[in-house]
């Protein structure tokens, strides 16, 4: 009889998670690196406090959260932002901030930052695709950073962009979305306390993919709202451009948030899965306001929400 | 140069089909298993639908592309065309029952879906053309149709071609440039076919 091929390869002869899991690690933190970021508070760990608005869900795995992106600026694919934007140079960095302010003028990354208390801050996420993450954040609110440049009173909306460097950001060499990637907030959503300026997650600062080195986190609205890379901050009085809203204004409403009961046109937001529970992962039902009703709820009295979508 | 294709053409009339259908069957189990280990990523149920749906569309066009293969080089795959359209068959139904019982699970859902959502109800209405394509992909079936009326029956296979092309597009939050390739690819060899039936006849 005939000696049968025998496998001798074992899950062991695979690169071990944790080398490649560091190779990726080192990738996602090569721009902050290279720039000789030395005193960067990332590499030993960024200290933050904890925070009273955090969820006690579990966190996906960081190998989920930095591998399963939407950052068009990276290419259309999920996988495409992990391997594409250790390109991007995220230092130095500076962000405008200008319109309807006291100070208006280009801020250093490093002076918004300083004198801050970093928090973590474990949310939801749930994207506009029905799926969703738990994410754990280091960051602050945007209503600090805010008040520090003086809001005046005509003011209405805030109006964010990404950086355009089509060199650095593959995506940007083609006319998917009509860059730059810009969104905006109504400005009591802006100032409300689970909005979040962060600059990191798991403790480390902020992997290029996830939109490196400042993003905003709003944990009741789509994914899409929460813009990544930002380098400049418009204080309007006009509500502002949104680049899924000019995209496809059915699809994507300017408020966007996580409602069950107002479907998109093309797939039902009633029930969402959960990034990691593999190929037999349940649906669980979506929230309103994504689980964080009791906090945002009030910001949308007496509108209909199946209208201001 | 025509030596070449003269050779290859030889080789291409001598698959025997059973080859096509034991190869053929292969990758879905391939993409089961990464989806099992790991290997289509942390979200691995939209990956295996994704997977299962571009590999049918992408046998949908092999098959499209039988005929003016056979006209402008002389080789000839007529002999596992119906092996390769089964095979189309095959994925677009695993593509399918993967959006039903891992994708959307919530069977009060799946039928909302299929009507309220133009690109499932296109996707659907293409299945459902494949459906008589297949159960009629065999001798018995040709003989008892006659070959006229069972090659009047599986013109459906443009319309479904056609569906399944834009089907594609449209699940893309975007217009992006890949669906849009294989569309255009869908759309010229059915032109092509469309100017030999005019050259026919004014022959």
């Amino acid at each position: 009889m005939p000696a049968r091929w025998k496998n001798d390869l074992n899950w062991s002869d695979v690169t071990p998670k944790a080398v490649y899991l560091s190779r990726r690690q080192w990738m996602a933190g090569a721009g902050a690196l290279a720039a000789g970021a030395f005193a960067g508070p990332g590499m030993a760990g960024i200290t933050t406090v904890p925070s009273r608005y955090s969820t006690d869900e579990a966190p996906n795995a960081l190998e989920e959260i930095t591998g399963y992106n939407n950052f068009y600026e990276f290419g259309t694919g999920k996988e495409d932002p992990a391997d594409n934007a250790h390109r991007l140079t995220t230092d130095p960095w500076s962000v405008t901030i200008d319109g309807l302010v006291d100070k208006p003028g280009s801020y250093d990354l490093a002076d918004i930052l300083a004198g801050l208390t970093l928090e973590e801050r474990i949310y939801r996420l749930r994207c506009v695709e029905a799926w969703s993450m738990v994410v754990p954040w280091v960051g602050f609110e945007l209503a600090t950073l805010l008040d520090r440049v003086g809001v005046q009173p005509s003011a209405r909306y805030v109006y964010f962009e990404t950086l355009v460097r089509p060199e650095e950001m593959p995506g940007q060499r083609y006319p998917i979305l009509d860059w730059p990637y810009r969104e905006g907030l109504r400005l009591d959503e802006a100032m409300h306390p689970l909005t979040l300026l962060a600059t990191g997650l798991y403790g480390e600062e902020m992997p290029n993919q996830n939109g490196a080195p400042i993003r905003l986190v709003v944990p009741w609205k789509y994914g899409f709202k929460s813009i990544k890379s930002i380098v400049r901050i418009s204080l309007v009085e006009d509500q502002p451009e949104a680049t899924w809203n000019m995209q496809n204004p059915r699809e994507y409403g300017f408020y966007s948030n996580v409602n069950p009961e107002v479907d998109h046109p093309r797939w039902s937001q009633a029930s969402e899965r959960k990034i990691g529970g593999g190929l037999f992962a349940r649906r669980v039902p979506t929230q309103m306001f994504n689980g964080y009703g009791d906090e945002v709820a009030g910001l949308y009295a007496g509108m209909d929400l199946a209208k201001f979508y | 140069m025509n030596d070449i294709l003269y050779r290859i053409g030889a080789v291409a009339r001598h698959i025997p089909p059973l080859a096509i259908y034991i190869v053929g069957v292969l990758p879905a189990f391939w993409f089961l298993y990464l989806g099992l280990t790991g290997g289509l990523g942390v979200e691995p149920i939209k990956a295996l639908e994704h997977e299962l749906g571009l590999f049918g569309l992408q046998l949908f066009i092999v098959v499209l592309a039988v005929s003016p293969l056979r006209r402008h080089t002389g080789i000839s795959l007529f002999r596992i065309r119906r092996a390769l359209g089964l095979l189309v068959f095959y994925y677009i139904t695993l593509h399918l029952l993967v959006w039903l019982f891992l994708d959307v699970q919530i069977w009060s859902q799946i039928w909302g879906d299929i009507l309220k959502r133009p690109y499932i109800t296109i996707g659907m209405a293409g299945f459902v053309l494949l459906i008589p394509l297949a159960v009629t992909s065999n001798n018995w079936s040709v003989r008892k149709l006659g070959a006229r009326r069972w090659r009047t029956l599986h013109r459906l296979t443009y319309a479904a071609a056609i569906l399944g092309g834009v089907h594609h597009v449209m699940v893309a939050k975007t217009w992006q440039i890949e669906p849009m390739i294989y569309l255009g690819l869908i759309l010229v060899l059915l032109a092509l076919r469309l100017r030999w039936n005019r050259v026919g006849v004014a022959a």
